[in-house]
């Protein structure tokens, strides 16, 4: 029988808070400039709206380079800009840019993924009608696509959890912070095993209520 | 209210469109000009591919022609920014084969979009709706969602929207390829009322010759880019002169005897035309009641286009040459139009 005499219930509540405000802060920024990013994309791209093969080249050539950097790596590359945004680059604070600047290329993506689900016929119908390009995106694209961006913020905010836990390494604050602190440093398998299995519960619920959303809202 | 039938309402002046594909242009329309008078309900009939759903594109410029001028009512949209043909497009209604419907939005929001985009107040809004819903009887369905309709639903939340800004002119683009005969009858229907009702100029475009015989007034034949015969249904219907043309309307017409079978027969074989209520006279049996002539129908068809009763029939006519002369003056004195096969 294991004993879980390290484990110090209120560290770990407060380092679960963090994690759940790093997420929670993250993902609000990435939906914002991801929704914007996303957008951009798709509407650039070949045979849309607003095709420019060299907008789109362009921001899809930066997209790619962020998501080939590793997460531990980005974190540690744009710590100087993380310091002019928020005066840190530790704690839950240091944490938040480089999480929003790993998640929001990757959110980017999946929204344009989504966007291009939307039936082109629709889209021709509402130019029929005289919409406006910003109608569109407005009323058509986001509209159409509601159920796939839903699964694209659900899978974000899952992957931004894994971030939090790894910007532990650098002092980040949050679960991954006190499983590398005690559970790898110390030697204290106990909270390693406690906080791993609240990242388990984190993205059960997470997972469950992105997929009932998506149900809740899907029209097909 | 004054009469504006007979005036021009759209206008096709030299249109061409052609497409890179790869290093390649193709050509998809040559040099099509057409007019479309108010009022009226003109077809487009053509095999896929011959350039009518391109064609049909051009007129509210989801295409924009490569040359040539498009005119509806007295503004060339051919010559407008994109804020002005936004705004002149919401006098251009139109549907499509597939209804392009909203998925995520209830019937009700669908047919509120275009009122939504027009920057109508909610009040407005839900009032036009609500006679739009009573228009295409679909008041009970207001709250559904595209999903849980029938093609036919669909199609008809299609037409509700296409009309809610009151326009001009209804575009219909295969309006009824994709659903079953029966369906596509009620839709037929209801589009004819709207065109008698509102005054609604109809301009469509099928692959299917009973959809112009059941509701056109005029009709253009397009083949490979090009419109190879246009006129009045009746006259197109009767007298196709383009093999492209005459594939159609064999499309509706009864193939009872082949030519083979004609061929082989001995008597003096006719092709009778009805048109209006000849149609239903016993006009035939009274040409040859006086002679010993006798007669057999070799083919016919009997039928309607849009409200115009007609008739065309194969006919060989047995007995000596002077009667058989006699009885095709008779008929053509009844207002037949008889000729040799």
């Amino acid at each position: 029988m294991m004993s879980f005499e390290n484990v110090r219930w209120p560290e770990i509540w407060d380092a679960t808070k963090d994690t759940l405000y790093m997420m929670t802060a993250s993902l609000i920024f990435t939906i914002v400039f991801g929704l914007m990013l996303g957008i951009i994309l798709f509407l650039t791209s070949h045979r849309q709206l607003l095709q420019q093969p060299i907008v789109y080249a362009v921001l899809s050539f930066i997209v790619n380079v962020l998501r080939s950097v590793p997460f531990v790596i980005l974190m540690i590359m744009i710590m100087p800009v993380t310091k002019i945004i928020t005066g840190t680059t530790l704690g839950v604070e240091g944490s938040i840019p480089p999480l929003v600047v790993a998640a929001t290329p990757f959110f980017a993506r999946l929204v344009e993924t989504s966007l291009r689900e939307v039936d082109r016929g629709v889209i021709e119908a509402a130019q029929a009608m005289g919409a406006t390009k910003w109608d569109i995106v407005r009323y058509v694209l986001l509209r159409e696509s509601s159920p796939g961006l839903l699964a694209a913020v659900t899978i974000t905010a899952v992957t931004l959890v894994s971030y939090t836990a790894m910007s532990g390494v650098i002092g980040g604050g949050g679960l991954g912070d006190l499983a590398l602190r005690y559970g790898y440093q110390r030697f204290q398998t106990d909270v390693m095993l406690v906080t791993v299995a609240l990242l388990i519960v984190l993205v059960q619920v997470l997972q469950t209520i992105g997929d009932a959303l998506v149900r809740r809202y899907s029209r097909k | 209210m004054f009469d504006r039938r007979g005036l021009q309402l759209i206008r096709l002046h030299n249109i061409r469109k052609s497409y890179l594909v790869g290093a390649v242009s193709v050509e998809a329309v040559r040099n099509v000009s057409l007019t479309v008078q108010m009022g009226e309900i003109f077809g487009i009939i053509g095999h896929s591919g011959a350039g009518k759903s391109t064609l049909l594109r051009c007129v509210n410029l989801l295409e924009k022609p490569t040359s040539g001028s498009v005119t509806v009512g007295d503004v060339e949209l051919t010559g407008l920014s994109e804020r002005q043909l936004q705004r002149q497009r919401r006098r251009i209604g139109m549907i499509f084969q597939h209804f392009n419907l909203l998925s995520m939005a209830t019937v009700r929001d669908n047919i509120a979009f275009p009122l939504t985009l027009a920057k109508l107040s909610k009040a407005e809004v839900n009032k036009r709706v609500d006679e739009l819903l009573k228009l295409v009887q679909l008041e009970q369905h207001a709250d559904k969602y595209p999903a849980q309709l029938s093609g036919g639903q669909k199609q008809r939340v299609g037409i509700a929207r296409a009309l809610a800004n009151n326009p001009d002119v209804l575009l219909c683009d295969e309006a009824t390829s994709a659903l079953d005969p029966q369906t596509t009858n009620s839709i037929l229907a209801l589009l004819l009322d709207i065109n008698a009702k509102l005054g609604i100029t109809i301009l469509l475009i099928t692959h299917e010759m009973n959809v112009i015989r059941a509701i056109c007034d005029r009709v253009a034949v397009i083949d490979q880019g090009e419109i190879v015969e246009m006129g009045d249904v009746l006259q197109v219907f009767l007298k196709p002169e383009h093999p492209v043309t005459r594939d159609f309307v064999d499309q509706v017409a009864d193939s009872g005897a082949n030519g083979q079978l004609l061929r082989e027969r001995k008597g003096r074989l006719l092709r009778m035309t009805y048109i209006g209520d000849l149609t239903y006279e016993p006009i035939l049996y009274n040409a040859v009641k006086p002679t010993s002539v006798q007669f057999a129908i070799l083919q016919g068809t009997v039928s309607r286009m849009k409200q115009t009763p007609y008739g065309q029939l194969i006919v060989e006519l047995i007995g000596g040459d002077e009667e058989i002369e006699r009885v095709i003056a008779e008929l053509r004195k009844e207002g037949l139009e008889v000729e040799a096969v």
